[in-house]
């Protein structure tokens, strides 16, 4: 009997412990996943932020650019960069033939002759001489010198040839081959070559749609929260404010891009593809967040400082934007910005309202088209160049560390300004 | 021209302000008692200063492009056009006087052109007289009104007290702006397509619906087999359940486990780590998915002789769990924390260990909150559009194969509405009707939810 009793408790302090471990393996679990996805995108993001040079030397030769003895500035403007683009390519084999020649030119960017004019406009006196140039190699070659490329493969299942691979593998024991920082990941716009897109022009996108975005949710949502929590009568009305409020906050975001297609673009004619209607679509989606988030601290400033305010003879509209907005502002700013850091990540209401499209010009306002950093992932990581592959992870670098910034901001704000009442 | 028109109201706007504290400053110096504060004064003017300028902006924005367009047909009414042909003419007139018109100039459109952008100044420079008169006969109305005996207080608070209770409606605007979308192409989808097809038909080809011209769009025949919902709405519901296979688990016991077991230290860093994964973006997991998640599972499946498609809705399911772990385990853990010690306090006299009491004590008496998290839980993975967008198929497949692709509602609406939609098109309306329906059920599940969390918390608070 007590034999049997002893078992019985053993066997419960087992399942005892069994709990415990499933459930110190559940969070290992699941900050084994946030590694292993913070790891991958880093491993595989990193190495965007280099770009491979060739260093080509070039002869300006005046007579194939068709120029005369003292062009003036617009000449060299204007003149023809593609033939000693060419020929500078050729010369690293003279012996090419023509698939080779061919095979040559594709080593490089396909922009390769703006950069040798932009080399010229520098410094005209370069004209008649030979100077090595930086060009850009093409993103399969950078892949190529990033190791990211596999080069054992079967030359037909390869981008870059046999060949190619040779004359480069020259160039890289003659050192011609050069590493730097990618500045252009950061200055250019998209473009359909893995090895000139940037991020300049989703940026741009980004910052102008959370601009519209806080500039309609924040004053809406503060407004709303301070009748909410102030002044609303508690009748059948106002709760049914608060169930729209509380519903909006778990609706799906891609029907807010349907509420932006079917009511933004389609009756109101606002322009397609534009951050103007990509902030408001997102600042429809933020609003129930920056509400909740104001009316928790409306709600957290205590009655005795209303109170005393009332006492003193303020009306209830003075003691409200006089005292207790104030004293919530710390909570509400820190709710807009968590609300703001969501929005920044969205993509989906984004694509629906045509922010999808191609944009190889960095928009100047909220009214040109552009895409936002979310949806310039999206757009590479459907791209089925191995260049790409690597940018869509700086670009969710890119993308965390903003969100990262902005989530560390609200915190601060939250701890250094907000009273504790207690 | 508006911004410059902008500014000089909102200076206006100031200079009333200015005025009417003035004037409450020299009454003041008079020895009189003022009812308000002085700036009450200030305020109320430039309250008499916003309010005319609001309104007739809002009547020239709705009144003015109908009132030009009438004047500019009303050239063309005795010449028998229809009303489509009319409506041709106004925008080539409106393109042409962008200069963004590419057809050919007829005299005609020229001629309307010119009336247009005529009308169009005409109508800008009367907007600025109107405007400014008006304001500044509103004002000095005001400024004469105001005495010291007059009530400024009370009118700006009631406009303030206006200004919130409007901006309060935002949220039911936005609800009503939602069914308003979804509602008419919806409505128009059904009037083609009919409801019975499209919620038992077992086929879902949207690409099939390609219409050359209008009259075969009306011609329900072309599109039956094409937009039946039940793959779709199978595979949600299937990706969704895979996410919660994976979510669950991990959420509830992690919940538990930070609820109860974990020391404060512990508690104080893993709860906000494990927060991380809801705070990355969607598609962040979509990518995710798409490159490491499936061609790993593609690669084990075929080490283990199994055939696995690159674009599984194992991958996709279960990276969208990973994302809903931290939901479910936060609200868990939340309401664990709610339950009275009182009970854990008993169940622990009674000898139980923690696990027995977690099981037997806590688990029971916060059931109805966990289910309120679960299935917001469950609402989000349905609304997920990004991860299943990326990782998942986009072809709807009616299977139960999680190593075979299958799509989702949010997936289609997406298909089919990237890039350029008409609207009127059957194919277009698929989409808001797949809304609508994703709609409904999110908010069903989010009205229950929010309920039974609400009923959970009132009984231990």
């Amino acid at each position: 009997m007590n034999k049997n009793k002893e078992q019985l408790l053993n066997k419960r302090y087992k399942a005892e412990k069994r709990f415990r471990l499933y459930g110190q393996s559940a969070i290992f679990m699941a900050l084994l996943f946030l590694t292993i996805f913070i790891f991958k995108i880093f491993s595989t993001g990193y190495s965007a932020f280099q770009k491979t040079w060739l260093i080509v030397p070039v002869n300006f030769d005046a007579e194939l650019m068709m120029l005369d003895e003292n062009p003036t500035k617009q000449d060299i403007e204007d003149a023809d960069y593609y033939e000693i683009a060419l020929q500078s390519m050729w010369n690293l084999d003279p012996n090419a033939n023509e698939d080779q020649q061919n095979q040559l030119k594709r080593m490089v960017s396909y922009f390769f002759e703006r950069e040798i004019k932009q080399e010229l406009l520098k410094d005209p006196n370069l004209l008649g001489k030979t100077k090595e140039v930086y060009l850009t190699a093409s993103d399969d070659l950078d892949q190529v010198f990033k190791g990211n490329y596999p080069r054992d493969l079967p030359e037909d299942q390869r981008r870059v040839s046999d060949y190619q691979l040779k004359i480069f593998d020259q160039l890289v024991a003659n050192g011609k081959v050069e590493s730097k920082f990618n500045i252009s990941f950061f200055t250019n716009a998209d473009s359909r070559e893995a090895e000139l897109a940037g991020i300049a022009s989703s940026f741009m996108g980004s910052i102008f749609s959370i601009l519209v975005c806080l500039m309609i949710a924040f004053p809406v949502a503060v407004l709303a929260a301070i009748y909410l929590e102030e002044f609303a009568p508690k009748n059948r009305f106002t709760d049914f404010i608060e169930v729209n409020i509380n519903n909006l906050a778990a609706v799906p975001s891609i029907v807010f891009g349907l509420l932006g297609l079917g009511v933004l673009l389609a009756i109101f004619q606002l322009p397609r593809s534009t951050p103007l209607v990509g902030g408001i679509t997102l600042s429809l989606m933020t609003l129930p967040t920056i509400i909740i988030a104001a009316r928790a601290s409306l709600k957290a400033v205590p009655p005795s400082i209303r109170e005393a305010a009332l006492a003193m003879g303020a009306s209830r509209m003075q003691t409200t934007m006089h005292h207790t907005v104030p004293l919530s502002m710390p909570g509400t700013l820190s709710g807009t910005i968590i609300g703001l850091a969501q929005a920044l990540g969205e993509t989906a209401p984004l694509i629906l309202i045509g922010m999808v499209a191609f944009v190889n010009t960095i928009p100047g306002s909220p009214m040109d088209p552009a895409a936002s950093l979310p949806v310039q992932i999206y757009i590479w990581a459907e791209s089925a160049e191995r260049g790409f592959v690597e940018k869509v992870s700086a670009c969710i670098m890119v993308l965390l560390g903003f969100l990262i910034i902005m989530n560390l901001f609200a915190q601060i704000i939250r701890h250094k300004f907000e009273k504790k009442w207690n | 021209m508006n911004l410059i028109l902008f500014t000089f109201i909102i200076l206006l706007g100031f200079t009333s302000y200015y005025f009417g504290r003035r004037k409450a400053h020299t009454i003041q110096s008079t020895n009189k008692r003022l009812t308000a504060l002085p700036q009450f004064y200030g305020y109320y003017l430039a309250i008499w200063c916003a309010i005319p300028a609001f309104i007739i902006f809002s009547l020239w924005a709705i009144f003015e492009p109908t009132i030009v367009k009438l004047l500019i047909l009303s050239d063309y009414s005795n010449q028998g056009y229809l009303d489509d042909e009319l409506n041709l003419i106004y925008e080539k007139t409106k393109a042409l006087s962008r200069g963004q018109f590419t057809g050919e100039i007829t005299p005609f459109i020229k001629a309307s052109a010119e009336k247009y952008l005529s009308l169009r100044s005409i109508a800008q420079s009367s907007k600025v007289v109107i405007v400014l008169s008006i304001i500044i006969a509103s004002v000095a109305y005001a400024y004469k009104r105001i005495s010291s005996n007059s009530r400024t207080r009370e009118p700006v608070e009631k406009f303030l007290n206006a200004v919130l209770f409007t901006a309060s409606l935002a949220a039911i605007l936005t609800t009503v702006g939602i069914i308003f979308s979804l509602i008419f192409q919806t409505i128009d989808f059904f009037k083609v397509i009919p409801l019975f097809d499209f919620v038992f038909g077992t086929h879902w080809y949207p690409a099939k619906a390609f219409v050359r011209d209008s009259s075969e769009a009306l011609d329900p025949s072309m599109y039956s087999d094409t937009f039946g919902a039940v793959p779709i709405f199978a595979g949600t519901f299937f990706i969704a359940f895979i996410a919660m296979c994976v979510a669950i688990p991990i959420g509830l016991m992690s919940g538990i486990y930070l609820a109860e077991y974990a020391s404060s230290k512990v508690r104080q860093y893993a709860k906000p780590l494990i927060e991380i994964l809801a705070g990355i973006p969607t598609v962040v997991y979509g990518f995710f998915a798409a490159l490491t998640v499936g061609p790993f599972l593609k690669e084990l499946g075929t080490s283990m002789g199994l055939e696995v498609s690159a674009e599984s809705a194992l991958a996709a399911g279960g990276v969208m769990g990973i994302m809903i772990i931290p939901f479910i385990s936060s609200l868990s853990d939340d309401v664990i924390t709610s339950v009275p010690q009182s009970l854990r306090d008993g169940s622990y006299a009674m000898g139980a260990t923690k696990s027995e009491t977690i099981k037997r004590v806590i688990f029971p008496a916060a059931l109805p909150g966990i289910v309120g998290s679960i299935l917001l839980g469950v609402s989000r993975a349905i609304g997920e559009t990004m991860i299943v967008v990326m990782a998942s198929g986009l072809a709807a497949n009616l299977t139960l194969n999680p190593l075979e692709s299958t799509s989702t509602i949010t997936a289609q609406i997406v298909v089919i509405l990237i890039g350029d939609q008409a609207f009127g098109d059957p194919k277009t309306q698929a989409a808001f009707a797949l809304g609508m329906s994703l709609f409904l059920v999110t908010l069903c599940l989010n009205i229950v939810a929010l309920r039974v969390v609400k009923k959970y918390r009132e009984k231990y608070e």
